[in-house]
């Protein structure tokens, strides 16, 4: 199976073709041209600019903030403290998990970077020199940085603002069935252990965060343009940190340079923004620069694991457990389900047939930037799938046994699907062991082997041939409303789509592209259900005055909830047109059929009606039965009946120069099986980008701290992201099990890539240098450390 | 400081700032905001611009040092008879996702192809190597890159 290709330019005016397919993209046209809108390209008029000033200290009471000389700077128009804020009642507000967060510091600062004072100013440089003439002075408090010590009896205490708060502990969480799981450790032939870190990592969009607030005083309305993942949620939000009426806030988000996670939440700056609009009367703009980017936004992952495996001598898996300990930073913003304190973990069980399974995770408070759930971690599977890949490779070091064999010898089997999983989770469907050996056999499986093996036994300064395998399964598409809801706003997806007299539809939807295509994969979402040519459908999201009510995109959760929104509204609007056309055709509805995108009187295909003459009747004159009302329109919400299930196989090939430990990947294989591919050239650039995710992550990214608290990655000089030479070209595959839930078998693909990839990277170069387990990121430095047997911590810089 | 500059074939004169980045006159006094600006290090290059030709990261230039000379940015691409072929290289291989990065790697492109008309995937990649996209695992833009070549080979 080869790679899909991607069709060469499509000529207009032919009309692009109904349906499925790799057509170009829509937004394009825009883009290619420089005519995006990016919140720093609004500009409004009288428009004044906002400035942060930032803590230096990761840990430091305020004494005192002086704002005088900034206030006085001609070009200087408002200045705003946490006093300030505090007076009207918004120095706090809520995380997106129920915990608060400072929007500027009354009393402490918790986290270097932490939002301090705001200036609004005539020009984004005078804005930044205010700055500077702001006198703030610190009584500097021991930094927690190793989560670690938080819970140590002289663990400075972060959280004195809550009440009776004594120590840094936020909660602990469990899954599985302990008892079982204990039992079958307890008779096993084999356990095998291992302490895994997955760092603290951050999505870093090319874009970064920034927002524009203008709140017009006549009208009381407030507009918001701003970076947002989920547009209808800030306005929630928004309301209630403000006080303002929800039908009076509007939320634009245009066109966003890259989420993965960090557009989510709401973050300090935004409300300063809001209040400095109030305050001047005038538009605030603010947009941050990459250190505020990366210091202070949402980060992900940051779990420190503890998993085992027990296992018969024979390989068979009986039974896992993890202990996770979760930095979450300074407060718990973690964006996920409600009822999941540590989002999906505990779908830790993977693609496995695993009887037995527990885990626990505790998590703390540090003096970091509060964040966790992004970089398209899925809900923290991410953090799972890693952990068990690397268990899986652990067990097979143990055993002697290749990684590839233990796999397939404890895959899913097709037969035990719809397949629930010792935690509780409802796998919807999957052919596992055909989509490894495919996987196997594209990346010539045996064939490396046998070079690795001719490689180690020429020995001398060759490169190091390592390969590594990955196997994950994602649950995605949060999800159903009775299970899943981020601060009491259920996870159902509104859809409306509306027919023009000429027949040309326009479909709003509450989801909102990042760049995945949106415009286009739900154009041919319902050129496929109604016929219509994908040209003739117009894509509305973003702007929450124009669309209906839904939570947003993340967890991979647009095409299958938004998605199946899509489907459902147009099958709404098609069964009405069916009415139409019976009138039109002067039959009755249950004499027509649905053929080649036309209503048609069964069996005569003459009479068939496409849907732009049933749109143009059903707008005109025409008499239609009792009770039925003109016209073509339908709205719907959509409320998943189960998470979708994508998987996928990975095998990554590396050479590592055993003198610098610098590693090259050499080929990576992804095989992905997302249900029903709607564009499969889109789903494609999906699985790329997050390919290259985990060649970052597993070798480069690196958010290290200092025993202070100083953030070590905190510019594009010390986080490193990976470029167009430490990506290979990728190969892909697929396979395809289409989910028996969804309307149109879809399973969703943006995070896919990220959450299996780094564990594949990782196990191939342990595999090249022989260590049974080093941390990410595999550095030059933490690669030749691990080869002399001392790897070090990499999150940590105590020295 | 009073500065004249031809951006795109037109002519500029603005008074500004000595400090002011070319990026910032770009976006903010000339309004041309389809060069972005992505990080305070000059590593990210999606504020690639060509200057006299050559590409360069528009945050790293102070806009009174591109006084007198050319620039062009990617709205100064499409010809009077269409799309540049590299636009329509990125459109026909998916080389975008976001768009945040798109600019700076057509200018690239554009300049690679300039000198080089039939580039091999290395040296493509060598071309783009200081630019960071997040969204593509760049195997899309070296694919419309060599699409450009083609298209510009064809015509
Ligand atoms: S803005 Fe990042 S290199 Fe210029
Ligand atoms: S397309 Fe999004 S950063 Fe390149």
């Amino acid at each position: 199976m080869t790679a899909t290709q991607i069709p060469a330019r499509v000529p207009t005016p032919t009309p692009t073709p109904v349906g499925y397919g790799s057509i170009p993209r829509k937004e394009d046209a825009r883009f290619v041209r420089g005519r995006g809108s990016f919140v720093d390209d609004v500009q409004l008029p009288g428009m004044l600019y906002g400035a942060v000033l930032r803590s230096p200290y990761a840990h430091a009471r305020i004494v005192s903030v002086d704002i005088s000389a900034a206030e006085v700077h001609p070009k200087v128009r408002a200045v705003i403290t946490g006093d300030m804020l505090d007076k009207r009642g918004m120095a706090w507000m809520p995380t997106l998990f129920g915990d608060v967060q400072a929007v500027l510091a009354t009393d402490k600062v918790r986290f270097q970077g932490q939002e301090v004072a705001f200036v609004v100013a005539e020009d984004h440089y005078a804005a930044r020199d205010a700055l500077s003439l702001i006198e703030v002075e610190y009584e500097p408090l021991p930094a927690l940085v190793d989560a670690k010590l938080a819970l140590a009896p002289d663990a400075p205490l972060i959280r004195d603002d809550l009440d009776g708060r004594t120590d840094n502990h936020v909660f602990d969480w469990s899954a599985g069935n302990k008892a079982a799981t204990d039992d079958a450790f307890a008779t096993a032939d084999v356990v095998a252990e291992c302490e895994i870190l997955y760092p603290r990592v951050h999505p870093a969009p090319m874009e970064t965060c920034g927002a524009i607030a203008s709140l017009d005083r006549v009208s009381g309305k407030l507009t918001v343009y701003a970076t947002s993942q989920a547009p209808h949620a800030h306005r929630t939000m928004y309301a209630q940190v403000t006080g303002l009426p929800e039908h009076k806030i509007q939320i634009i988000a245009g066109d966003i340079g890259g989420g993965f996670g960090n557009k989510v939440a709401i973050y300090p700056a935004y409300v300063c923004a809001i209040v400095g609009s109030i305050l001047t009367g005038c538009p605030v703009k603010w947009t941050e620069d990459r250190s505020e980017n990366l210091m202070s936004t949402a980060f992900a992952r940051d779990f420190h694991m503890h998993g085992e495996i027990a296992a018969t001598s024979d390989g068979k898996i009986l039974a896992l457990r993890a202990n996770v300990l979760a930095d979450l930073g300074a407060f718990n913003g973690t964006a996920q389900p409600t009822k999941f304190p540590a989002g999906f973990f505990h779908m830790f069980t993977g693609s496995y047939d695993i009887a037995a399974a527990h885990c626990e995770v505790r998590s703390v408070h540090t003096n970091k930037a509060p964040g966790g759930v992004a970089y398209s971690c899925s809900f923290r599977i991410a953090e799972a799938s890693y952990l068990l890949e690397r268990m899986v490779d652990v067990l097979a070091h143990d055993l002697g046994m290749d990684p590839a064999q233990l796999r397939m010898r404890n895959l899913l089997r097709p037969e035990q699907f719809p397949y629930t999983c010792a935690t509780g989770w409802e796998y919807d469907s999957g052919d596992y062991p055909t989509t490894l050996r495919l996987a196997l056999e594209m990346a010539g499986y045996d064939e490396l082997r046998r070079e690795q093996a001719a490689r180690r036994e020429g020995g001398g300064d060759a490169p190091l041939m390592g390969i590594g395998l990955s196997f994950f399964t994602e649950a995605v598409g949060a999800g159903p409303r009775k299970m899943m809801d981020i601060l009491g706003l259920g996870m159902a997806d509104g859809a409306e789509l509306r027919l023009h007299p000429t027949g040309k539809a326009v479909l709003r939807l509450s989801c909102m592209s990042q760049g995945q295509g949106h415009a286009t994969t739900f154009a041919q979402i319902v050129s496929q259900e109604l016929g219509i040519s994908p040209d003739d459908i117009e894509v509305v999201e973003g702007d929450t005055d124009q669309t209906p009510f839904g939570l947003g995109t993340y967890g991979s959760r647009s095409t299958a909830v938004s998605g199946g929104a899509a489907v459902v509204v147009a099958r709404k609007v098609r069964d009405r047109a069916r009415i139409v056309a019976a009138a039109m055709l002067e039959a009755l509805p249950d004499d027509l059929e649905w053929a080649e995108g036309r209503w048609q009187v069964k069996g005569v295909p003459s009479t068939g009606k496409a849907i732009a003459e049933i749109a143009t009747a059903a707008h005109s004159g025409l008499e239609l039965p009792e009770g039925v009302e003109g016209h073509l329109d339908a709205t719907t919400v959509y409320n998943p009946p189960n998470l979708t299930y994508p998987y996928g196989a990975y095998v990554c090939v590396v050479d590592v120069d055993p003198g610098t430990g610098q590693v090259k990947v050499r080929r990576f294989v992804a095989v992905d099986d997302c249900g029903v591919r709607i564009n499969p050239m889109i789903v494609e650039g999906q699985i790329h980008g997050g390919l290259a995710d985990g060649v970052g992550m597993a070798l480069m990214e690196l958010m290290a701290f200092d025993a202070n608290g100083n953030h070590l990655g905190a510019s594009f000089m010390d986080y490193l992201l990976p470029t167009s030479m430490e990506c290979p070209s990728w190969e892909l595959g697929q396979t395809v099990s289409p989910s028996p839930h969804h309307p149109i078998g879809a399973k969703g693909i943006g995070e896919s890539a990220t959450v299996g990839s780094p564990a594949a990277v990782v196990n191939a170069v342990l595999d090249a240098i022989g260590v049974r387990h080093a941390d990410m990121p595999l550095t030059p430095a933490h690669v030749w450390r691990a080869m002399q047997g001392r790897a070090l911590r990499t999150d940590v810089a105590l020295e | 400081m009073e500065i004249s500059i031809t951006v795109n074939g037109e002519d500029y004169r603005r008074d500004v700032e000595p400090r002011l980045l070319l990026v910032h006159l770009l976006r903010d006094k000339l309004r041309l905001t389809g060069t972005h600006w992505g990080c305070d290090t000059s590593n990210c290059g999606v504020c690639v611009v060509l200057l006299d030709g050559v590409p360069v990261k528009s945050c790293t230039v102070l806009a009174v040092m591109a006084s007198g000379r050319q620039v062009r940015t990617v709205e100064g691409l499409e010809r009077s008879d269409g799309l540049d072929p590299v636009q329509q290289g990125f459109i026909d291989r998916h080389g975008l996702q976001c768009g945040f990065c798109t600019s700076g790697m057509m200018m690239t492109a554009r300049w690679l192809l300039d000198h080089n008309p039939d580039p091999s995937e290395r040296e493509i990649r060598e071309a783009i190597s200081g630019q960071v996209c997040r969204c593509t695992g760049y195997e899309n833009i070296v694919r419309s890159v060599r699409r450009a070549a083609e298209l510009e080979a064809g015509s």
